[in-house]
């Protein structure tokens, strides 16, 4: 269907290329990091597939709050929470698979609990035995919460800063929720030491590799479902929520529902990057509910350019990898680095990288065409005034690319 | 031999009852010295004192001293006490007066004896004596000791200083020391009853313990009277309880207003969501700090006062950055809410990572001055001086904003820019002048904030980062553009946080109260206050 969609629509080149090529790392780096021996060239180490996994983890992030940033214009500043639901549902499961494996060799209970002389599992850890379940939990558990959350803050239509602001609060609230520990979700240590996934071991090369092709995978799927959406009719009405939600609502149409399906598909995309992170990682713990988190999560969305669908995966990728960079040579200065990013990219890169690109892609090619044209009756004249393309007008040539907010 | 004993302590006890505890003149003093010359035996030696201590005259201080430490002797020849420096003579000093009284051979003297009981027995007369003592406070901390360890002895002394106490407090206190000995007395239960009912009244937690160990020894109607004396004083407790838990909300409600109350001009004019506003706090914090350093290294007399000097340089220092803000990057974002909110929390990124370069990642203390301070309590309250300097320090500073706010031209422009910035612009109002001053002044508030804050947390790079979340749940419960709806956010906030704490515990309490303002801006999406307009999307 999606493909169909896609065909349909005609597929965006980038987005062919961004598919094909997560697609090809999904095969190839499992290749090369498992059949080609060390010492070769084309070897790709452990802690490279681990970091690029972890990487793709945060690209299918920001993709998820691109949806509802760029495309419905709802500032989340708490998708950092629906990631870290799915990462803790993901870590459940992990821990139910530890059996007595674990410190203290309960069958039943995970190490915290035993520690914390707790005599029986609680209700909701039910069922995390099963894989099946706790996928399933991956998905409804952040969709629940953003089902809920939207539907009450959009109907009362809360916009702008302080939906912002409150979805700001609805993380710290988890935040502060998932660092007690009679919450049952191991308190400020979180879940960790896990043993094995779907009955492989979690440290082994194959796994980590799997692991790796699957987080490409997803992305690439979640890379066409998106692109399918914002092409469909559906996604037209985002973009006119997103620009003039009045008038939406005068038009006819019920701005609340499509704001509540955007808001519900891209927590669910945030959940499956959490559920995908954490055996990557090897540990969940509250911090990731912490507010900065998710303002971080801005920022790559930003940076790669929100509107646009290759944007913040880009985004994602190059800020951690500097990230990686940065804390490793110079620890004191990625502060620095990322505060002035923040800076820079809303004063001078208002549309991302990419968005910034197409811009000049279009004003090349306006130029071009009026060189052209003025090429054609005079000949030989002085270096031509190149036309003022206004941020507006080159918006208006490329139809999805997120515009300034209306003042408020 | 004991027979004698017997009648002679029955005959003082006549004495005793005859001369009454108001009889103080120093001739029946003397007589009663006399009296301690004659005895024979630790039983009447301890009789004697009890009957100078008796008497309540701080005179008598002086001899009970001498003779607990062995130096009070008796002239063989007439029976007279004097307290006695040995030598190779003794060097005599009269016992009530302490006028010199010449020298006097060893051979001529006999040594009072003292023991450890007899000892005791002066302690304690020496307690009951204080209680008549010409300082207030010190009869009060003679009041308190016998109220900790209440003794049936103590009652006749109680009975005499209440009598002549003119100092309310102290004459309260007296009497409920008076009840509590009673109720280790061997009286009549119907004073005992009286003293249950004195107890209740009082209605603290020292009162609650004296009934509950009387509870548990007496019998009969007495017992349930103690129980119900116990029941009310429990009752008064939770009402006390609930005004400490008010007192306690109306402080956190205090920092939360100073906190928020500079975001509160900043988002409400200007539409800025600062993220960097915490920073600001911080800078307040470490601006103190400094000014603290400088006066310990070059005027330590002045320590006391340089949170006074911190004030202003504070407002200055955050006000300068403030400016630099707006002007650098702020101005540029116009329009654009919640990319001013991304600028901004980079902001915040770079001023804490600063601050971290240049003091270090470690907290740094900034002392408080003396006046800030203890504490006090009232009732079963217990208020903490810099609590109390906090909470009237935020009141000043609202105030300070209203008046800016409603009284002066500045003031005006910046309401007139909050309620429509386009129609203002064409009366001649120059707005961006409005904002970068308003945004100054926003800052500056939360550097003076940043100064009170200093005093009751860590100074840490990371400070504003524990109250940003918390100003702007404030700010948006309270309403945009309106102080007094910022004030009574940040009161409610904190009051019905402190209430929940109790049977929530902190986290969750502060979880309740998130998730609360999350329903409750469904209900009203503009908060308490909102500005009224017309516009669709105001």
């Amino acid at each position: 269907m999606i493909v169909a969609t896609l065909l349909r629509n005609g597929i965006d080149r980038r987005i062919a290329i961004s598919i094909g090529l997560l697609v090809a790392a999904a095969i190839l780096v499992p290749i090369l990091h498992l059949a080609v021996p060390a010492d070769s060239a084309f070897h790709v180490p452990a802690h490279i597939v681990a970091l690029f996994g972890k990487y793709l983890c945060y690209a299918l992030l920001a993709l998820a709050l691109d949806l509802v940033w760029g495309y419905c214009g709802i500032l989340s500043l708490g998708h950092g929470a629906f990631f870290a639901l799915g990462g803790y549902a993901m870590g459940m499961y992990l821990m139910r698979q530890i059996g007595d494996r674990g410190v203290y060799g309960n069958p039943l209970l995970p190490d915290f609990m035993v520690f914390l002389n707790w005599k029986e599992l609680p209700w909701f850890w039910f069922g995390f035995d099963q894989f099946w379940f706790a996928a399933l939990m991956v998905v409804v558990v952040p969709g629940l919460l953003a089902f809920c959350f939207g539907w009450l803050a959009f109907r009362s239509r809360v916009t702008g800063v302080y939906l912002s602001i409150i979805t700001q609060a609805m993380t710290y609230a988890l935040l502060l929720a998932f660092f007690r520990n009679d919450m049952g979700f191991g308190g400020n240590n979180g879940l960790t030491d896990f043993k094995e996934i779907l009955g492989f071991n979690v440290q082994a090369p194959a796994t980590r590799a799997a692991l790796f092709a699957a987080s490409a995978l997803m992305l690439a799927l979640f890379i066409a479902i998106t692109a399918s959406i914002v092409g469909s009719k559906l996604g037209k009405l985002m973009v006119a929520v997103r620009d003039a939600e009045s008038r939406t609502r005068f038009i006819g149409w019920r701005p609340e529902h499509i704001k509540v399906f955007a808001f519900t598909l891209s927590a669910v995309m945030a959940g499956i990057a959490g559920a995908l992170y954490v055996p990557q990682v090897g540990i969940i713990n509250p911090s990731e509910f912490a507010p900065a988190n998710s303002i971080e999560v801005v920022i790559w969305t930003a940076i790669g350019g929100r509107g646009t669908i290759i944007g913040p995966v880009l985004g994602a990728i190059l800020v951690n990898w500097a990230k990686s960079w940065f804390t490793a040579a110079f620890p004191e200065f990625w502060l620095f680095a990322l505060g002035g990013l923040f800076v820079a990219v809303t004063l001078f890169l208002p549309r991302g990288i990419v968005g910034m690109w197409d811009q000049w892609m279009a004003t090349w090619r306006t130029r071009t065409s009026v060189k052209a044209d003025r090429d054609a009756p005079s000949v030989g004249s002085d270096a031509p005034e190149p036309p003022i393309v206004r941020a507006k007008s080159a918006g208006a040539a490329l139809p999805l690319i997120a515009d300034p907010q209306p003042a408020e | 031999m004991l027979a004698d004993l017997g009648t002679l302590l029955i005959l003082m006890v006549a004495v005793i009852a005859l001369i009454g505890p108001a009889a103080a003149d120093e001739a029946s003093l003397r007589a009663t010295l006399t009296k301690l010359a004659g005895a024979k035996g630790f039983p009447q030696i301890e009789a004697a004192v009890r009957e100078l201590g008796a008497s309540g005259d701080p005179a008598i201080a002086a001899p009970l001293n001498a003779l607990s430490e062995g130096n009070l002797y008796v002239r063989k020849s007439d029976k007279a006490v004097f307290i006695v420096k040995e030598g190779d003579q003794l060097i005599l000093s009269d016992a009530l007066t302490g006028a010199d009284a010449g020298t006097g051979e060893k051979l001529d003297f006999t040594k009072i004896k003292v023991n450890n009981t007899l000892r005791r027995a002066i302690r304690d007369v020496m307690g009951s004596l204080t209680l008549g003592g010409t300082d207030a406070a010190a009869r009060m901390v003679a009041a308190n000791t016998l109220m900790q360890k209440p003794d049936a002895a103590s009652i006749p002394a109680l009975d005499a200083a209440i009598g002549k106490e003119a100092d309310a407090t102290v004459k309260a206190r007296m009497e409920a020391a008076r009840a509590a000995a009673v109720l280790v007395s061997d009286l009549p239960e119907t004073d005992k009853g009286a003293a249950i009912g004195l107890l209740a009244g009082l209605g603290s937690r020292e009162a609650l313990n004296i009934l509950t160990a009387f509870e548990s020894t007496s019998t009969g109607a007495l017992k349930d009277q103690a129980a119900a004396g116990i029941s009310k004083i429990n009752g008064t407790l939770v009402a006390w309880d609930a005004a400490q838990n008010v007192w306690y909300g109306i402080s956190l409600g205090s920092v939360l207003l100073l906190a928020a109350i500079g975001l509160a001009i900043t988002f409400g004019v200007m539409g800025v969501i600062n993220m960097a506003h915490g920073e600001m706090v911080m800078i307040g914090a470490y601006t103190t700090f400094v000014v603290q350093e400088t006066v310990r290294a070059y005027a330590p007399g002045m320590l006391d006062w340089s949170l006074a000097a911190a004030l202003p340089i504070a407002f200055v220092v955050a006000g300068a950055v403030g400016i630099a803000i707006e002007r650098g990057i702020i101005r540029f974002l116009y329009g654009r809410p919640l990319e001013t909110l991304l600028a901004t929390w980079g902001v915040s990124l770079i001023l804490q990572q600063a601050v971290r370069t240049i003091f270090g990642p470690t907290n740094r203390e900034v002392v408080n001055p003396g006046w800030m301070s203890g504490g006090f309590e009232l009732g079963q309250l217990a208020i903490t001086w810099n609590r109390l300097w906090i909470v009237a320090f935020s009141l000043g500073v609202f105030a300070l904003l209203l008046f800016i706010s409603n009284r002066t031209a500045w003031g005006l422009q910046m309401r007139a820019v909050t309620q429509n910035r386009r129609m203002a612009a064409s009366m001649g109002i120059r707005t961006p002048w409005v904002d970068a001053f308003t945004f100054g002044l926003g800052s500056g508030i939360a550097g003076i904030a940043g100064v009170a804050l200093s005093q009751i947390g860590n100074v840490s790079p990371n400070l504003g980062q524990g109250y940003i979340i918390d100003s702007f749940m404030v700010v948006v419960f309270g309403g945009v553009g309106n102080l007094w709806g910022t004030l009574l956010g940040a009161f409610s906030l904190g009051i019905a946080n402190k209430f929940l704490e109790p049977y929530a515990g902190a986290v969750l309490g502060k979880i309740i109260v998130l998730v609360l303002i999350i329903l409750f801006i469904q209900k009203r999406p503009r908060g308490l206050f909102a500005l009224k307009g017309r516009a669709v999307e105001a």
